[in-house]
């Protein structure tokens, strides 16, 4: 069997086969290979990716689809920062290179993910309407760097439910891994707002439902919520080791909420030309 | 993705193991008297393994055991502060503390009856006068949270806790983060090339991997030989 012609044949089931299947030959053979041993090898690549490296189900695609979006969005954002002259200062320029890495790395994923059913990529506009100079103002770019940080962590945490009932296991896994990442990106990048605000109140994790733009931080689920899994956090037992004064708000430090999608999609969209 | 995951969490934790185990040894040969209490531990370990049972309950329990690991850490830490703590680390080590605690006294009310019983850490080999002993050990507690909710998600069918573990998951990739910038600040490090793969995915390691790593650190002998897989 002529392995181009099953290319051929993909390619018209499937537009974006071949460039799946070149992605997925990158991340195989690490680039030390030639192509005479790349195609001998093709048939047990090619297997591979028509087998595990599609989503399975309309409901998983959906949330890759969405989750794609976010990360359009943070990538764009990223590059758009990092390529800006004297917006971040040296001390930070490590920090956000590595997040906007992460976001293109995302990207990436998930486009291979979705394959042909992954969305395009839409246009922004991170002035959201001439209101905001992110590029210009470090404050700003910073300022929006954790509201859409924290955004994709609950975003993400909004839609394990979802993928869980997909059933798609790899991506539920694949989407706490990214999740996760979003969290710690979340992290530094408001501890550098609470830095240069010279404000102690703007902590790694969020407290009470402190923070802005307000719809990032409340929604249905407020970031304020105390009561996970029907239990008062509040109320426990064995808190003996917290003074009772702080007790509420590192209850609500200590566990992070979700976002709907409709939630989401609504902070998103003033970021969203079309 | 699995051996992905494995071949990023792996040598992370075989290091931390070495590291720990190197540690304890030097301790042992400097004082003579750690033989000794080793052997007594052994022995008691031996006859009181905790058994973390099955299904989402044994994962609930397989999260109170490492939460219980990471209280008793940051209440250790706050309790004798390492000299040269800046009010900075001062304010973040004791959130964590809080967290933590919040935490394992959630998962122990959550559990009820079926909750195992108060874990013994085994500290010996973090010196908690020492800034470098400390933080490393808390970057390693905390990366190692990361890896073990990440990879337990799929392990539970209950989604109410599916979602409980979503939200605490991100709390401990917040301090993880917040962590390694201590060590090295404003670097790459709070998300380093170390521990995060080139499709820019966190750690998931199965209990399988998280268990041995950790049994280091709790006097008690843990069986996860029930947990699902």
């Amino acid at each position: 069997m002529n392995f181009f012609n099953i290319l051929d044949s993909l390619e018209k089931f499937d537009g974006d086969a071949v460039g799946r299947i070149e992605h997925a030959s990158r991340r195989f053979f690490l680039n030390r290979v030639s192509r005479k041993m790349a195609t001998m090898a093709a048939p047990a690549v090619l297997a591979t990716v028509v087998n595990k490296a599609y989503a399975q189900s309309d409901a998983a695609i959906n949330v890759l689809n969405y989750a794609l979006t976010l990360e359009y969005l943070e990538d764009e954002f990223y590059q758009l920062g990092n390529a800006a002259t004297g917006l971040i200062p040296d001390m930070y320029k490590r920090v956000f290179t590595q997040i906007g890495k992460h976001e293109t790395q995302h990207v990436a994923f998930l486009k291979t993910a979705l394959g042909a059913k992954a969305v395009a990529k839409p246009t922004f506009d991170f002035t959201a309407g001439g209101t905001l100079a992110p590029f210009t103002n470090f404050d700003t770019f910073v300022f929006l760097s954790h509201a859409f940080e924290d955004t994709g962590v609950r975003a993400y945490k909004g839609q394990a439910g979802n993928l869980q009932a997909a059933q798609d296991k790899p991506y539920l896994q694949a989407a706490l891994q990214i999740h996760s990442i979003e969290a710690r990106h979340a992290s530094i990048s408001r501890r550098i707002l609470g830095k240069i605000r010279n404000n102690a109140a703007i902590k790694g994790w969020i407290t009470l439902d402190e923070g802005s733009p307000e719809a990032v931080y409340k929604g249905s689920t407020s970031e304020s919520t105390v009561v996970q899994a029907g239990i008062n956090l509040v109320g426990l037992d064995g808190l003996e080791g917290i003074p009772s004064d702080a007790v509420f708000k590192a209850a609500t430090e200590a566990f992070d909420e979700i976002l709907t999608m409709d939630e989401v999609l609504a902070i998103a969209t003033p970021f969203i030309k079309k | 993705m699995e051996k992905n995951l494995l071949t990023n969490a792996g040598p992370v934790l075989e290091k931390v193991n070495r590291r720990y185990f190197l540690r304890s040894a030097g301790v042992a040969a400097a004082t003579g008297a750690f033989i000794m209490s080793c052997t007594l531990e052994d022995h008691e370990v031996d006859s009181q393994v905790v058994d973390l049972g099955t299904g989402d309950v044994g994962i609930l329990n397989y999260a109170y055991a490492l939460e219980q690991l990471e209280a008793a850490f940051y209440t250790q830490v706050i309790a004798t502060p390492y000299s040269g703590m800046t009010a900075e680390e001062k304010t973040i080590l004791t959130d964590i503390m809080y967290h933590e605690i919040i935490h394992r006294q959630f998962f122990k009310a959550a559990l009820g009856g079926a909750a195992i019983k108060g874990l013994t850490p085994n500290f010996a080999g973090i010196n908690f006068s020492d800034r470098a002993s400390v933080l490393g050990a808390a970057k390693i507690f905390e990366d190692t949270g990361v890896s073990a909710y990440n990879g337990a998600g799929n392990l539970i069918t209950d989604v109410n806790y599916l979602l409980v573990a979503g939200k605490i998951v991100s709390v401990e990739a917040r301090h993880a983060s917040a962590i390694r910038d201590l060590l090295n600040p404003n670097s790459a490090d709070f998300a380093g090339d170390d521990i995060i793969d080139a499709n820019g995915l966190d750690l998931a390691s199965k209990p399988g991997v998280i268990l041995p790593a950790v049994q280091p650190f709790v006097v008690n002998k843990i069986s996860g030989s029930g947990l699902p897989q």
